[in-house]
């Protein structure tokens, strides 16, 4: 009965096309953003329940935000340009470490060209995201294999950029500014003066960057551009043949892809974890977002935040569910249980709805609509 | 001399380490030649055979067993697991999932490879579990050409053997065998397959069980070399570019993408590692991939891809 959109009449082009063309998805919305911005941190800033201790905050939502973040930059790749990418984990990684040296300043020493290149430091903002136009750089030229090969032999070959860069920002000193444990620390969290500390504020900024990068992405997608990545996705060479550049769509992808990726990188470096080490982005990382993208749903957005909510949430779920229960069983244990049933819930979905949440939530939306008939 | 001689060893050396990269990558051909599967669980598989062999063969020494027994039983014992696998995952993740596109598949065996990990971990533990199945003390050939002769591992030199005998038996299995010629059909077409009365379900499953014992196979000779243990999962990764760059759907190329793969990365270790920091093993085999899929998409002994429109 709600959800009705009988009487909503668009008499201009510009609302037909609006992103949201039905007025309960923009009120729904409305919620949403409202809870996220005001009501979520005024309940953790009085400590209200379940906001009890910063646990909330801190191990869901502020790694759902910028993982969600980060699906939607493989979901890019991925699900609307149809190239399986396995790297998205370098390209994180690459993001966090540009920014880290490009906030801490980048001394390149030419020694036999007799002159050096300084930068000093650039205040975070600057930094996070050239951080992620760095890793554009290099999504790009690792994008270019893309036009000779497909499908998984890409996979395989985006693995290449994967192992290179976990040994280079282990092995290469200059990157973690000759630390010696290989760790290195994210510069304080300065604003044009607002400095970024507790909890709270990590959150809002997280959810100020995903926010504002979710509307670009989602803008992108219903894009000329956005739809030439669907066009070579559904099938190259007839996108070909009416005009698509194959170079020009595979290429913007994979560079629109790992800007995203690498922001959420310097993020996840510098909000969440705060020290890290080139472990924090290794093919497992790859792996975890290639399951949100396809758990959530390939060419969506609103999946990206579903499957990262589920992937995330769900082994939290798994380690707490035998201790709130006082199942007596060893870390161990649990830990292996923890595998099994994440790998059988993975499989099971896939068989169950190989197209993701986002086919479900259209579904559900389809029946809401004619509810309480069934067609 | 001294300079060739080293050479020489470290080529030798790679080659073998190469066969030994081949042993996991056979299992992931076999697999994708006949179910257009990309099996990331194969290394998971090597780990579950590992476990289970080893596992059953202390038991039965320590419960007086005569060595030979332990292992004859340890090895019967962890065919039987894998055949079990084999099965379960033909019937609860492969049959339902028929159809549908590679990505979900490939994403389907990750799961699985959780599933296994998991279940392998639990029932068998999760130590390092030494193995000596093979001797693996070194051997010096070549003494008289060169100073110090030039240094074998005897596990190499039978891990060779065993991929040797492990070819040819799947080469006459799949050329001479009634099963074989039935898995060479399922791969060239299903449908086709399946309407001259060819029993998919069961063609697929035994394709499973050959995949899990050539990864009993692979366990026996890593687990010799490593000793059973969790980082034997990672051998997966390792056989990748091994794969590609032999060709995904060839058996010979697996063998010929594991020579080069293993020869030229020790090559590159010894010889351009002392000057980059070191440990460009870990990446080296992709690179090479990636420049291989440059020039030839397919593999150097892939089918030649053709797209129909």
């Amino acid at each position: 009965m709600l959800y009705r959109e009988a009487g909503q009449f668009k008499t201009t082009y510009a609302e037909d096309m609006a992103i949201f063309p039905i007025r309960q998805d923009r009120i729904a919305l409305a919620i949403l953003l409202g809870i996220a911005f005001i009501g979520v941190p005024l309940l953790a800033t009085f400590h209200v329940w379940p906001f009890g201790s910063d646990y909330l905050l801190w191990a869901i939502l502020l790694p759902f935000l910028i993982l969600a973040l980060a699906a939607i930059g493989t979901n890019i790749l991925v699900g609307y340009c149809g190239q399986i990418s396995l790297g998205s984990g370098a390209f994180m990684a690459i993001g966090a470490y540009s920014a880290y040296k490009l906030a801490t300043g980048v001394h390149i020493p030419f020694a036999w060209l007799g002159f050096a290149i300084s930068i000093p430091p650039l205040p975070v903002l600057a930094s996070i995201l050239l951080g992620g136009l760095m890793a554009a750089g290099v999504g790009i030229l690792f994008g270019i294999p893309s036009l000779r090969i497909k499908g998984l032999y890409l996979a395989v070959a985006t693995l290449a950029a994967q192992f290179f860069f976990d040994w280079a920002f282990l092995r290469i000193p200059w990157f973690t500014n000759y630390a010696p444990s290989g760790s290195v620390n994210a510069p304080a969290l300065d604003f044009f003066g607002l400095v970024v500390r507790t909890p709270v504020e990590r959150y809002l900024l997280c959810l100020l960057f995903v926010t504002v990068m979710t509307v670009l992405a989602k803008n992108l997608v219903r894009s000329n551009l956005g739809r030439q990545w669907m066009a070579i996705r559904d099938m190259d060479i007839a996108a070909e043949l009416i005009g698509i550049r194959p170079l020009y769509a595979k290429l913007t992808a994979f560079a629109v892809s790992s800007f995203i990726v690498g922001v959420a990188g310097a993020l996840w470096a510098f909000v969440y974890l705060g020290s890290w080490e080139p472990l924090a982005f290794s093919i497992d990382r790859s792996l975890q977002l290639l399951f949100m993208v396809i758990i959530g749903g390939l060419g969506s957005i609103m999946g990206s935040f579903v499957g990262a909510a589920f992937i995330l949430i769900v082994p939290i779920m798994l380690n707490l569910v035998p201790t709130e229960l006082g199942v007596p069983l060893s870390t161990q244990t649990i830990t292996h249980l923890e595998f099994i049933i994440f790998g059988s819930l993975i499989c099971y979905l896939l068989i169950k709805e190989p197209h993701g949440f986002a086919r479900l939530i259209s579904i559900g939306k389809e029946k809401l609509r004619l509810w309480p008939f069934p067609y | 001399m001294v300079a060739l001689g080293q050479f020489l060893e470290v080529l030798i050396g790679g080659l073998m380490s190469g066969v030994l990269y081949s042993l996991v990558a056979l299992g992931f051909v076999l697999i994708f030649k006949a179910s257009g599967v990309f099996n990331y669980a194969q290394g998971a598989m090597v780990l579950l055979a590992g476990l289970a062999m080893v596992r059953t063969l202390d038991l039965l020494v320590a419960n007086g067993f005569p060595p030979w027994a332990a292992i004859v039983l340890g090895i019967g014992f962890a065919a039987v697991i894998m055949a079990a696998t084999a099965w379960l995952i033909e019937r609860f993740v492969i049959g339902p999932l028929v159809n549908q596109d590679g990505l979900t598949l490939f994403m389907s065996t990750i799961g699985v490879t959780f599933v296994i990990e998991g279940a392998a971990e639990m029932i068998f533990g999760s130590d390092v579990y030494p193995l000596r199945l093979f001797p693996t003390d070194a051997w010096f050939v070549l003494d008289g050409l060169f100073p110090g002769g030039i240094l074998i591992n005897k596990l190499d030199v039978w891990g060779a053997l065993i991929a040797g005998i492990l070819v040819a038996g799947l080469a006459i299995f799949f050329q001479r065998t009634k099963t074989g010629r039935a898995l060479r059909a399922v791969a060239d077409d299903h449908l086709a397959a399946h309407s001259v009365g060819i029993p998919i379900n069961w063609i697929w499953f035994v394709v499973w069980l050959v995949a899990g014992l050539v990864a009993l196979v692979a366990a026996t000779v890593w687990g010799t070399k490593l000793g059973v243990q969790f980082s034997i999962t990672f051998l997966a990764l390792k056989a990748l570019p091994v794969l590609i760059i032999g060709g995904l759907t060839s058996i010979p190329g697996a063998i010929a993408g594991g020579l080069i793969v293993g020869a030229g990365e020790k090559i590159a270790e010894v010889y351009l590692g002392p000057s980059v920091g070191g440990g460009i093993e870990y990446w080296f085999a992709y690179v090479l991939a990636l420049a291989v899929l440059l020039v030839r998409p397919q593999g150097l002994f892939g089918e030649r891809i053709i797209e129909r429109i």
